[in-house]
């Protein structure tokens, strides 16, 4: 027993070595911008830069436009689904997997060729279209994950009886689904949001090959050019992914708090 | 409750209509953004540029610079695969099985989400700063040990250092996936095989390797897919010097205009290929584990 513990005090020391040193190394690096010593010079020229403001905001307003767009697709599919068309259901699964066995590197190539300049749909030849078209693919990107927790977050309230309450006090469909079903889903909600926000920031495949300057491109032009802003960019989105995380693991907590509490 | 509604004719039938709007969306977008483009691709390798069915482009892959990039790819893949797998496993076993204090338990499996999200471009220049020419793990390497690891030919820059940063992503994927797994082995299991008088070893490969190997073989299916799409931490970190095949289709799109567009089809067939039955064999193992770890 006493051997077996010593085993896997090791497996999981190397195991924090392996995993802990690149994080120490990026902070230890992002801090050596000026060379008497520590300093967060990197820091403070990469958010002085008016690029990396523009690209971070770009990125941080198209997270979230990408979650609404996923909580209007994915919510009511998956209340429908559930109550009136359980035979969808393996479709509907399936359809929501696909974005993580098609590699998006492959879908993004699709979308060119699909709806370039000379198509029917021509929506990479103006601004407007590229970056509906970019908020289109990061929603694509953001199916397997909103869906799985809308899914799993809809199983645990009876969406038959609350259905049926909400419509004998008269309230249509619209009204169901946003005044009744969302309120009750809504930490599973804010977990695939939370999820698809620290996947979007830093995409780069989608945004570079549509060549919109998001936070992505702008953190590999940093790569192939500056020497220390890039670990202080690798620091920044390091912690947005913690902090995303960790209000998943927050959130549910606290609804499992309150399912207890009910 | 469906019964109800559909014994209910006529008059409910606008709620029907009602309904079906309610997932048209759905399909419509699925249609337009996913299945329409990726069967343009799939269509696409089989066509040449009048539009006549062929095989050319999939000949086209057996070019010595494509075979030799998917060949790479596959390599890395399998690689960081089975690699993710081992050490994923001794993680996972030592916080399920190795009475550890819970805290580090929750921690760690905290960490693997975390971890396993933090891939791309920031994950590149973490190593960077690491192992690069004046990484942390460089320098002190040097200075404390006298080790100078770019004179014994390692490279950042290289299939080692892509497959040692490709693991930051694929342990933790493992740790989670492999975790729950590993908790459904049964105490009674072992317990009944201690009083017939097995050992450890024996236990392990007579009991617990038997019940775990289609989790096992499955995660190795979908580690190697997840490596195979990995583009973004391979171009943060290599530039396009290390020629994989996500990296040579990113550069054939990029370039789309002076190259051979079908060739791109047909890289991007074989590269949906390859995922597709990675997955499927992911799943269906998944399908058969699901059995026992109840």
């Amino acid at each position: 027993m006493t051997e077996r513990r010593l085993w896997s005090w090791l497996a999981v020391a190397l195991g924090g070595l392996y995993f802990l040193l690149p994080l120490v190394g990026m902070f230890d690096f992002s801090m050596r911008m000026q060379r008497d010593g520590y300093s967060f010079e990197a820091y403070r020229v990469v958010l002085a830069d008016p690029q990396f403001q523009q690209t971070f905001g770009y990125s941080v307003v198209l997270a979230l436009l990408t979650i609404a767009l996923g909580i209007l697709i994915v919510v009511p599919t998956a209340y429908f689904v559930r109550l009136r068309f359980p035979g969808l259901r393996p479709i509907v699964e399936f359809l929501t997997l696909l974005p993580l066995v098609i590699p998006p590197i492959v879908i993004v190539f699709g979308y060119i060729r699909i709806y370039n300049t000379s198509s029917v749909l021509p929506l990479t030849g103006s601004w407007w279209g590229t970056n509906l078209l970019l908020l289109f693919g990061y929603a694509t990107l953001s199916l397997p994950y909103m869906y799985r927790s809308v899914d799993t977050g809809l199983r645990t309230i009876d969406i038959g009886s609350l259905t049926e309450a909400a419509q004998s006090l008269g309230a249509g469909w619209a009204r169901i689904l946003a005044v009744v079903i969302l309120p009750n889903v809504f930490v599973s909600v804010l977990s695939g949001a939370f999820l698809t926000f620290a996947i979007v920031i830093g995409e780069y495949v989608f945004a570079a090959l549509l060549n919109v300057g998001s936070f992505g491109p702008y953190m590999v032009w940093m790569g192939g050019n500056r020497a220390y802003e890039p670990s202080a960019l690798a620091v920044v989105a390091f912690a947005i992914t913690w902090a995303c995380m960790g209000l998943i693991q927050l959130f549910t907590r606290f609804s499992k708090f309150s399912t207890v509490r009910r | 409750m469906t019964t109800s509604v559909a014994s209910l004719p006529a008059a409910f039938r606008p709620r029907q209509v009602l309904s079906w709007l309610g997932v048209a969306p759905f399909f419509l977008f699925a249609t337009l953004f996913l299945i329409l483009p990726t069967l343009n691709i799939v269509l696409g390798a089989f066509r040449n540029a009048e539009g006549q069915v062929t095989l050319d482009n999939l000949g086209k892959l057996l070019a010595p610079s494509i075979r030799s990039a998917f060949w790479i790819s596959i390599e890395l893949s399998l690689l960081t695969a089975v690699l993710g797998c081992l050490f994923g496993f001794l993680i996972a076993a030592a916080i399920t099985l190795g009475g550890l204090p819970r805290p580090l338990r929750s921690a760690i499996l905290t960490f693997s989400g975390v971890a396993s999200n933090f891939a791309g471009v920031p994950l590149a220049f973490a190593f960077i700063a690491t192992l690069g020419r004046l990484g942390l793990v460089t320098m002190l390497l040097r200075h404390w040990f006298g080790i100078n690891l770019y004179g014994a030919g390692f490279n950042i820059v290289s299939f080692l250092g892509l497959a040692l940063t490709y693991l930051y992503f694929q342990i933790p994927l493992m740790v989670l996936i492999i975790t729950p797994a590993l908790e459904g082995l049964r105490r009674e299991w072992r317990e009944a095989a201690e009083s017939l008088g097995a050992n450890g070893f024996q236990y392990w490969r007579l009991v617990a390797l038997p019940v775990l190997w289609p989790s096992l073989l499955g995660t190795l299916a979908l580690l190697f897919a997840n490596a195979f799409g990995a583009v973004a931490t391979a171009i943060a970190l290599t530039g396009s010097s290390l020629s994989i095949a996500p990296i040579v289709l990113f550069a054939q799109i990029r370039g789309d205009v002076l190259n051979d567009p079908h060739l791109g089809y047909a890289i991007a067939f074989a590269m949906i290929l390859l995922t597709a039955i990675a997955n499927a064999i992911y799943i269906l193992l998944r399908m058969r584990a699901e059995r026992w770890v109840k």
